[in-house]
């Protein structure tokens, strides 16, 4: 297990992983993409609109529960969050991608030592897997003991194992960019050489 | 959890900015009626979810909103002890925007108007 990310002495912020943890890492990002990279309107008559994004018609939250909570209803009157949908869906989305890009782009040109570059991606992307995943375990505010102790052969098990991970970076990635939110000040967080 | 909720906190008070207050015959001349709208009558409510982290919402407050960090963390509570609170409050449009940010950071965030 690494140590998570760590500030250095010059500033920078940096995560010490292995091989396992870097092909771990790629992989979430790739799932990002894939979950909520927009869907292709390709029969669409207005260039631009499909350009930009727009969709004529209704358009609801997605039934898969993980893509419904990334991209949540902004309204609770049915009609109005459709609206608010059909023009912002896919900036959204666009956002999404683009930060689990930058990630991947960011570990697959590292080695054991990944220097974060944009700290927006990286949490956004984090976050965002984390709902994911935290969706398809069904994860509640006291089911945390029940999902670590179930059996390896449990399809939610390996997952589960994934999610504490990410939220283990997660947190260790806040606390580099806000000590104060972990009762460090700025001159007391821990550091390590460059 | 004791203490202010986010939502009476940041109610905006209505009636005291009305302008007739200041100069209600040309209020009146112009318009032919007084301007009795609240200023700030939409509200953005950031919903509890078992997922986000404490730290990682009182950051996005703090870093989006430009809060200082016991006005972040209050919210934060709100948010996680009584399931919601309200971060942020004014036009339609502005709401929107901050609806819109919110959700870009994975928080679960609606707008509505404030009645």
């Amino acid at each position: 297990m690494s140590y998570g990310f760590q500030r250095t002495a010059t500033g920078r912020i940096v995560l010490r992983v292995d091989q396992v943890e870097r092909g771990l890492l790629a992989s979430v990002a790739r799932q990002v993409i894939d979950l909520v990279k927009p869907e292709e309107h390709a029969a669409d008559p207005d260039p631009l609109a499909a350009q930009i994004g727009w969709v004529d018609g209704e358009v609801g939250p997605s039934d898969d529960p993980a893509v419904a909570r990334l991209l949540p209803d902004a309204y609770s009157d049915a009609a109005d969050a459709s609206e608010f949908r059909r023009f912002t869906e896919h900036d959204l989305r666009q956002t999404k991608v683009q930060h689990a890009t930058t990630v991947l782009a960011e570990v697959e040109r590292s080695g054991d030592k990944i220097t974060v570059g944009s700290a927006d991606s990286w949490l956004g992307t984090l976050n965002d897997a984390r709902i994911a995943i935290g969706t398809r375990i069904q994860i509640a505010e006291d089911n945390h003991e029940e999902l670590a102790s179930l059996p390896e052969d449990d399809p939610r098990a390996g997952l589960f194992h994934v999610y504490d991970w990410l939220t283990f970076l997660q947190e260790s990635l806040v606390r580099c960019l806000n000590p104060s939110l972990y009762g460090f000040s700025d001159n007391d967080i821990p550091v390590i050489d460059d | 959890m004791a203490g202010v909720s986010g939502a009476a906190r940041l109610k905006p008070v209505t009636g005291v900015s009305v302008p007739v207050e200041v100069a209600p015959e040309v209020d009146e001349q112009v318009h032919g009626q007084v301007d009795i709208e609240p200023q700030r009558p939409w509200i953005t409510i950031v919903w509890n979810d078992p997922i986000n982290l404490m730290s990682y919402v009182t950051y996005v407050f703090m870093t989006y909103f430009k809060y200082p960090r016991e006005k972040a963390e209050q919210l934060m509570r709100d948010v996680h002890y009584e399931g919601r609170a309200v971060v942020s409050a004014g036009s339609r449009e502005e709401m929107e925007r901050d609806v819109a940010a919110m959700h870009s950071f994975g928080l679960w965030a609606t707008l509505q108007k404030d009645d």
